[in-house]
């Protein structure tokens, strides 16, 4: 998938301007930035909440538009939102396939739902207890388990996952890392939303920057330091400081 | 709390193949009978209360009327008329379950059942109409209210209560406009809506039939069910306390046969009202239409990314209950024998709604099934009932007792409520 100058505003507020962005299967492509640096428009504009202003979205090689979530759906873009969008009265089952219930003459085959319940939730090593238990009584990390299992329902290419380890603790964030590996040795796509760059670090295979809904880097999670994209982010590497600095190596390296 | 899962990568593999839904180490496994019952116990301990109250409360209410009436409470006639006059307020409180799944309300009911027995009485006694027409005269208004109310809600957002208080009043008027040069109107008594809400009975045989057959037709469920999740590689479920149920649901139902044979026997309203829940249970349970219900009414948005189409949910319901008005307001009717301006006003509206919520729907949303409307319905008419033959005859008492029940109703559900949170399964 293939992003070419992503443009949104939001009445005087520009909260896109120009915004590439690549993606590939099997790839893990963190997006990261400041509050406001416009990674969640950014995430909208993928999974169909709001559409973009300018630009143009290319889904394996075909030009595409998304106006609304059923059509990233159908296409094969599946997001977990921050919030998860879960429903806490129903169980996990009734969560995994909403919307997309398995039926048989138009009844709802339970059995079968359950069934596939149990083997995606072990592929993905998932530690639920059960599958019809209320979403309530899981734990946090099991929500995000439960919602990112949901959204590999329909087998889609490309996963956007925002901020998914936001409010979980350190157990339960390594077993939603651990998820979005088995993600990419599945061969999809992976978007992941992140404001901590440890997880960033520890997944992601390329780190995208954007800072004031720009393009502010794009780094090889190998080839990088932690502060290198910290500046990116706070845009500390360009300013009058690291301008002398510059100046200064320079004139080092080339003595009059 | 879950534990990192390369702990466990390594686990043996077990010499027989757990089912599928049985292989994690940490559930708590209650096999057959004593399993059913301890994880009974522990939902009910957790708040997760079903109709538990409901019944405890009906099993009250019974012995305090069956002590205060000196046992005529019990005589057979008082219970097949209890039985008969359940079935239109029951048919209303179906549709307020469904409103109530979503977390919104209908006040109009009274007034919508009002409005359809008034179309009901001009139509068949002022004009002469034959039964078919008219009923499907009423179910289309109440149908098209529903819309409407489907559609201000939807188009506008106002909040339900508002739209259907103004839908209240607005029927009401129109009801007695329509009654207006007329005034009340009494029913034939060969008509055919008065002899199926009020003369029509069961004969001894047929009942019992219908016994055996909904028993039978619970087992047979339960049994295709458990075949498919063996099939599917799931673990059974006990089919001795399946036997048990069914048994002990066809023990009773043969009981209730009996005894109210020996009077007049189980109305044909009342088996209609057991076949509309039953009915409406199975779509709002086993559809993704009524799947769709429960996750509007727990969570909207979550619905909505899930592609559910919200709009359409919000529509059919409101038609729904409005359309459930409808039949409930002619049932009554024939149950009156009259068409009344005062029909469908009073406490009609908080009857159907008291009834859903007394029988263990949340007002809150998400929660709930159709049972809970013909259970509710069992206690508000219980309640009329006993009151009148204590003498305690007139609105008052009705009134004020019903409330009351209503508000313990209401307490329950919240406190429920906040054991479920404090448990961990909201």
């Amino acid at each position: 998938m293939t992003l070419r100058g992503i443009t949104k505003r939001f009445g005087a507020v520009q909260a896109l301007s120009g915004v590439d962005l690549d993606v590939f299967p099997g790839e893990v492509v963190a997006i990261v930035g400041d509050n406001g640096a416009g990674k969640s428009t950014l995430v909208k504009v993928l999974s169909g909440v709001h559409s973009q202003d300018e630009g143009t979205i290319t889904f394996e090689d075909e030009p595409v538009s998304i106006p609304d979530p059923a059509a990233a759906r159908e296409m094969g873009i599946s997001s977990v939102f921050q919030d998860l969008a879960l429903c806490d009265n129903l169980d996990v089952v009734a969560n995994l396939f909403l919307g997309r219930e398995v039926t048989a003459s138009r009844i709802m085959n339970e059995e079968e739902m359950e069934r596939r319940s149990w083997e995606l939730l072990r592929q993905l090593s998932a530690r639920i207890p059960s599958v019809r238990i209320p979403i309530a009584s899981l734990s946090g990390g099991q929500r995000q388990t439960v919602a990112i299992a949901r959204s590999l329902i329909g087998d889609p290419k490309v996963v956007i996952l925002d901020e998914p380890t936001a409010a979980l603790g350190v157990a339960q964030t390594a077993e939603v890392l651990n998820l979005i590996e088995r993600l990419r040795e599945r061969g999809h796509g992976v978007i992941l939303i992140s404001h901590n760059l440890a997880d960033v670090q520890a997944v992601a295979d390329r780190v995208v920057v954007l800072r004031l809904g720009r393009n502010n880097g794009t780094f090889n999670v190998r080839d990088v330091s932690y502060e290198e994209i910290i500046a990116a982010i706070t845009g500390a590497s360009d300013n009058a400081v690291t301008r002398r600095a510059a100046a200064t190596r320079t004139s080092e390296e080339n003595p009059a | 709390m879950t534990s990192p899962s390369m702990q466990s990568p390594e686990k043996a593999a077990p010499a027989v193949r757990a089912a599928a839904d049985l292989e994690d180490e940490r559930l708590l496994r209650g096999r057959g009978l004593a399993g059913a019952a301890s994880a009974f116990g522990h939902r009910v301990r957790s708040g997760d209360l079903g109709s538990l109250p409901v019944v405890i409360g009906l099993v009250i209410i019974w012995a305090a009327f069956g002590v205060t009436t000196h046992g005529d409470f019990f005589d057979a006639q008082n219970l097949v008329n209890l039985a008969v006059q359940c079935a239109g307020p029951g048919l209303i409180a179906v549709g307020i379950v469904l409103v109530l799944l979503l977390g919104e309300i209908d006040l109009s009911i009274g007034s919508v059942s009002g409005l359809s027995a008034a179309i009901l009485g001009v139509g068949l006694v002022n004009h002469g109409w034959p039964f078919v027409p008219v009923l499907v005269l009423a179910l289309v208004v109440g149908a098209a209210i529903g819309l409407l109310y489907g559609f201000l809600f939807t188009r506008f957002g106002v909040p339900s209560f508002v739209i259907t208080l103004a839908g209240l009043l607005t029927f009401l008027g129109v009801q007695l406009a329509l009654l207006n040069t007329s005034g009340s109107i009494n029913l034939p008594s060969d008509s055919f809506i008065v002899k199926f809400s009020l003369f029509d009975y069961l004969l001894p045989w047929q009942a019992y039939l219908l016994a055996f057959v909904g028993a039978g037709a619970l087992f047979m469920s339960d049994l295709l069910a458990n075949r498919r999740r063996l099939h599917a590689g799931l673990s059974g479920r006990s089919l001795a306390g399946s036997a048990i149920k069914c048994v002990a649901l066809l023990v009773v139902l043969l009981a209730v046969a009996y005894y109210l044979a020996t009077d007049r026997g189980t109305g044909v309203s009342f088996v209609f009202l057991v076949v509309v829940v039953v009915v409406v249970n199975f779509f709002i349970t086993r559809t993704r239409w009524g799947r769709s219900i429960y996750a509007v009414g727990g969570n909207v948005e979550a619905a909505r990314r899930a592609g559910i189409r919200v709009n359409a949910v919000y529509l059919t319901v409101f038609m729904l209950c409005s359309m459930f008005a409808v039949l409930g307001g002619l049932v009554s009717a024939g149950n009156l024998t009259a068409v009344t301006l005062s029909a469908g006003t009073g406490d009609v509206n908080l009857n159907a709604i008291a009834a859903a919520v007394i029988g263990g729907t949340s007002l809150f949303g998400g929660r709930g099934n159709a049972w809970s409307a013909l259970l509710g319905v069992v206690v508000v008419q219980s309640i009329a009932n006993g009151l009148n033959l204590m003498n305690f005859a007139g609105d008052a008492p009705r009134f004020i007792v019903t409330g009351i029940v209503l508000l313990l109703a209401v307490i329950v559900d919240s406190l429920s409520r906040r054991s479920r949170q404090s448990h961990g399964a909201a």
